[in-house]
Order: C-alpha cells, then structure tokens, then sequence
C-alpha cells in the first residue's frame, strides 16, 4: 500500500526525477542538434533543483549571520553549502552550452543541416566513398 | 577523520600538491594573454615539464606508503578542499605529466599540418586546460572538485577534438557527440555525489568513506554508488558506454589523441578505483556483485567484441581507437577480479597501455604529417621510406598484443595470475585468447607498413621532434618490460593503498 504521506513529503525527489527524465529523453529522441543542448539543459538543471532543495531546512532562514555574530540558537538556517557547489556547476553548465552551440554552428557551416539524420547520412556516404577508394586498392571493401 | 594539527605550510616544497596543478593552470590564461604564437609552445613546455618534475618527486614522497594531505587556503578538512597524494594518486600524476610532457614537443609539426595557424596559440591553451583538469582530477581529495576538474578537462577535450575539423568535418560531430555523451556522464556523477552529500552530510571522501565504514550503507549511498559509476563509464567508455569513443579518436588531431588516449580515459578509471575502494568500502555485498556480476562480463565482452571490430578496420587510427576499449576491459577484469594482484595488475596496465598507446597514435600522427591519411591504403609500405617510424609503431604493436619483453606483457603476465590465484582458469585464458585477436590486427598493421610497394618512395622520414618523443616512449616500453622494479613496486603500494581504504584516524605525513 502506498504510503501517500511518503510520496508527497518527497515531492521534490519526484518532482526533480521527472524533469531529469524529460529532459535525457529529449537528449536521445531528439534528431535537431539545438533540441539535444535544450534537452541536455533540461537534464543539468533537474539536478541544480535537486541539489538546491537539499539545502532547505523546514523554517530556515538565509543562512546570513547578524552583523554582531550574536546568533540566536533558536534561528535555524537553510545549509549554504549545496548552493555554492550548484554556482559552479551552473558556471559548468553555460560552458558545456555554449560550446555545444557553437559546435552546432561549426556543423552547420560544414554540412549545411543541423539534423542528426541528415548528417548522418552524409557521413555514411562520406564512409562508403572512402570505402570505395581505399577498400578496393586494399583487395575488396574493407 | 580529520586530521587535527593546523596546516602551516612554509616552503615551496610543502605546496608541491597544489602546485603540480595550478603551475599549467596560470600558465594556460598566460598563453592567451600573451598573444604570440612563438612564446605559446615554451610556456607550454616548460609548465609541463614542472608538472613532471614536481609530480617525479611526490611519488618518491609516498612510495613507501605515506600519505600528503594538502588543505587549501589553510582550510582544515571535511571543511576545507584537501589535496591528498597517495601511492595510488602519485602515479597517476606521473603517467598524465610524463605524456603531456613528452607529447609536447611532438604537437610543433604535427598540428602545423592538421590544425589551421590562427588555432595554434589557442591549442596550446585548451591543451594545457585538458592537462590541468586531468591533474586536478587525481591530486583532489574533495568529491565535488572531482567535478570541476573533470568538467575543465572534459569541455577543453571537446575543443581539442573539434580542432580536427581542418583535416575532416567529421570532427565536429565526433567532438558534438562526446559533448552529449561526456556531459550526461559528468551530470550523472553529479548527481552520485548528491545523494553522496544527502547521505553522509560531508564531501571529503576520506570523511565521506569514514562516514560509511561506521553507519554503513543505505539506500541512498547503494544509488550514489550506482550514479558514479555510470557517470565514470561514460568517461571510462566501459563497453557499451564507448560510443564516442572511436570517432573522437580517429577525428581528433594526432596529437590530441596521443595525449588523450594515454591519460584521459586512465583518469576516469583512476576515479572510478578511487570511489569503488577508498569510499566506498568493497565489503558491502552490492559492490562486489556490481564488481562481479556487471564489470566483469562487460570487461570481457570489451575484449574480445573491440579485438574484434579491430581487426576488421582499414584505418590504422580507427583501429587503434577499437584496441583502446578492447585494453580497457583488461583494466576492469582486473579490477572487477578484487584482488590485491588484480587491482595492481589493473593498475599497471592503465601505466603501460598508456605508454603503449601514446607510442602508436603519435607513430600514427607521423605516418600522416608524410601520407595525408591513416587508411591502411595509403601507409602501404611506409616501412620502407619511414622506417624509423614504423619501427617504433612495430614495438609498440608489440607491447599491445604482449609479447615478452615489453610492457604489455608484465600487466597481462600480472592479470593472468590474478586470475588463477582465484582459481578462475577461464578468464586467465580468456585474456590469452583475446591477446591473440591483438596479435592479428597487428600484424595486419606490420603486413601493411612492410610487405607492400611504397606509393611514393620520394617521401622522407619524419622530423626529428616527432622522431624523439616517439621513441622515447617506443623505449619506455621495452624498458619497462624488463625492468619492472619501478612500475609493479608503485602499482602494488597503490593497490595497497586502495584496498585498506583511507586510512582514517589521519595519519597525514609531510607537514
């Protein structure tokens, strides 16, 4: 029996599942070189969100201290910690996207498509011709 | 736990740990700062020999056993990021700076033919990046800058493979691939350190893996483990995580692969060592069915699957690429074989396939600064007017099917042996049997450099500066296949240090 309790105290976990999931299947389904980078966004931030609801405390505060760093036992803060680490890899992220944009543009100049089936298709004939040449003087298709 | 003494470095020698990664690391923005394309390469060079001499020096601090802990900024772990260098770490720190060293001087005529002038200042950047993340990556004892690093080496590698766009298009989407491919690897394991920060509230792993050992494993810290190690095998390229593997290979420039199929994926394999046994502990049953029952299946299809594609291809570095997973299933059986002699024959086997491995992609690289290509059609009879160079590529090849006498054969020797020592006859002869898929597409390789008609015989011999670094890791493996003394005494301090784990109570020496 489902413990439905259970399931919604949890709902960040399921929540953070389901956007990660979208977004690996947007990855691999995808045939548009730019959906693919959308996706693989998708997929990173569904982490950064799991990274940063780690970090909640029930009834926290903004973990800043007082000026006079009297600190009040009572006060409780949310843990900094998953926030600063989830910075750089938001830093990370902007890198790897950026990259990939502007190998798509690089591909686009070369192939003149930024469709996966496309490109494919002229590699495989890029294959065969290479096939052709170098396969036969080597006695048949190598 | 963490150690409790105050960290007081005083002298240079007491930041050796850090210094090994941050010297190319400011040397890289340097390159770029700078702007001349003359100074590019002696700045490179001379940053990396530091790296060398400084990564020489701490493997002779610790191969006794000892251990560096290195807190940065003063720091005090689990609070602060620690740079720890045991045996295990020290030696990988030696296999990445000796490539990146000795390939430097090769990359000057090879990426004149293969990458277009104005990228040439800006190879050595990326390059020296790449160098830096990998080094980064071994030296940290702090789980998410395990991630960082790996990021900074990762997305500077996507840039190195593209740079190979000059000689063939088909870079692109290789390097585009291993973008997707590398990143879903990296967030995976992102997400393992996740649940690891969740479950034990700490990121150290030395407190990460003192944590477990007291509290044990739940669930959460079984799915962290599961994460980390998918995500590592992307990296690894584990048998059916390869995919971006052999196009990024052949694609990229010579020396890009030279440099990168010696360290990069060595790297991988030295966090996945790193996680499988110092934090994690081998004894909880689920690792040891994962170790058993998953890696070294795979491990064994690698072999004989890879051997196999190889054997079938026209291109010498397309073929080379397939031999690299084929040798990375080598290192996972022994891994996966859980033994002190398994894990340090793993260990000298990521060394000597490193070697093995630069040895041929830059005999390789050479073979196309005269050809144009690698395709087996246009390097017939290339024994004969590069006979230096085929010659290297020959030990090499050597080295890589195992024959005695040369590296390749100690590792294999040390694998075979772990294997019996269990009593699991099957695979010792499996990694015989799959030695000899190795001997024929070598020799298909040799057949092709010596029994054919040049197709030019004007052609000449390669430059002396790819000439001598080729060779001197074509004699590193001969040399380390006689003289082990220096490889299986560190590969076996190393698997020592893996297998008792950190040794908690901290008993940091050096300060």
């Amino acid at each position: 029996m489902p413990d439905i309790e259970y399931i919604l105290g949890h709902m960040n976990y399921w929540l953070f599942t389901v956007l990660m999931m979208t977004g690996l299947y947007i990855v691999v389904a995808k045939g548009n070189l730019i959906k693919k980078i959308v996706g693989l966004n998708l997929f990173q931030t569904a982490v950064f969100m799991f990274y940063i609801s780690l970090g909640k405390v029930t009834g926290g505060t903004a973990p800043i201290f007082p000026v006079d760093m009297e600190i009040d036992p009572s006060v409780a803060y949310s843990n900094p910690l998953p926030h600063v680490l989830i910075l750089t890899a938001i830093v990370v992220g902007i890198a790897t996207t950026s990259l990939g944009l502007a190998l798509i543009v690089r591909i686009r100049e070369e192939y003149e498509t930024i469709e996966e089936d496309e490109i494919l298709k002229i590699e495989t004939d890029l294959v065969h011709v290479e096939n052709k040449i170098l396969g036969e003087a080597m006695g048949g298709r190598a | 736990m963490a150690t409790e003494h105050v960290h007081v470095a005083r002298t240079l020698m007491d930041h050796l740990p850090v210094l090994v990664v941050l010297v190319p690391f400011l040397a890289a923005p340097l390159t770029v700062l700078l702007g001349s394309q003359r100074l590019a390469w002696p700045i490179a060079f001379v940053s990396s020999l530091v790296s060398f001499l400084i990564s020489i020096k701490l493997l002779m601090q610790v191969i006794d056993g000892g251990v560096i802990s290195y807190h940065i900024g003063g720091w005090a772990p689990p609070l602060g990021i620690e740079y720890r260098i045991d045996a295990a770490n020290a030696f990988v720190l030696l296999l990445v700076s000796a490539i990146g060293t000795i390939v430097m001087p090769y990359t000057v005529q090879s990426i004149k033919s293969e990458i277009s002038e104005r990228h040439h200042t800006l190879f050595y950047t990326m390059y020296l990046l790449c160098f830096t993340g990998l080094l980064g990556v071994v030296a940290t004892g702090d789980a998410f800058n395990v991630f960082v690093f790996l990021e900074i080496s990762s997305l500077s590698t996507y840039v190195l493979v593209a740079m190979g766009a000059k000689a063939d298009k088909r870079a692109l989407t290789a390097a585009y691939d291993y973008l997707i491919m590398g990143t879903i690897g990296a967030t995976f394991f992102v997400i393992g350190i996740g649940f690891l920060y969740a479950g034990t509230g700490t990121l150290n792993m030395a407190d990460i893996a003192a944590h477990i050992s007291t509290n044990g494993a739940d669930r959460t810290i079984e799915t962290a483990f599961a994460f980390i190690v998918v995500g590592m095998g992307l990296k690894v390229a584990i048998y059916p995580l390869h995919l971006w593997l052999p196009n990024a290979y052949t694609y990229a420039p010579s020396a890009v692969t030279s440099f990168l199929a010696a360290t990069a994926t060595k790297v991988a394999i030295y966090v996945l060592l790193r996680f499988m046994f110092s934090v994690f502990q081998p004894d909880f049953l689920f690792e040891i069915n994962a170790l058993r029952w998953i890696m070294i299946p795979l491990a064994l299809v690698a072999m004989f699957a890879a051997s196999l594609i190889a054997v079938f291809q026209s291109d010498l570095k397309r073929m080379l690429a397939y031999s690299s997973i084929a040798q990375i299933g080598y290192i996972l059986l022994g891994i996966g074989l859980l033994s002190a002699t398994g894990l340090s024959g793993a260990i000298v086997h990521l060394f000597n396939h490193g070697i093995t491995k630069a040895a041929l992609f830059m005999g390789v690289g050479a073979l196309v600064l005269r050809s144009g290509s690698s395709f087996y059609a246009r390097i017939e009879g290339m024994g004969k007017v590069m006979p230096w160079t085929s010659f290297a590529i020959v030990i090499a090849g050597l080295s890589l099917i195992g024959v005695p006498g040369t590296a390749g054969f100690i590792s294999k020797w040390v694998l075979v042996q772990a294997a019996l020592e269990q009593g699991w006859w099957p695979i010792a002869l499996a990694v015989v049997a799959s030695s000899l898929l190795a001997i024929i597409y070598v020799w298909r390789v040799i057949e092709v450099l010596y029994m054919a008609q040049p197709a030019d015989p004007t052609r000449r011999e390669a430059p002396l500066s790819m000439l001598i670094p080729l060779w001197i890791m074509a004699l590193s493996t001969i040399w380390f296949g006689l003289d082990t003394d220096m490889t299986m005494s560190a590969a076996r301090a190393a698997a020592d240090g893996l297998l008792n784990g950190f040794s908690i109570g901290g008993t940091s020496v050096g300060h």
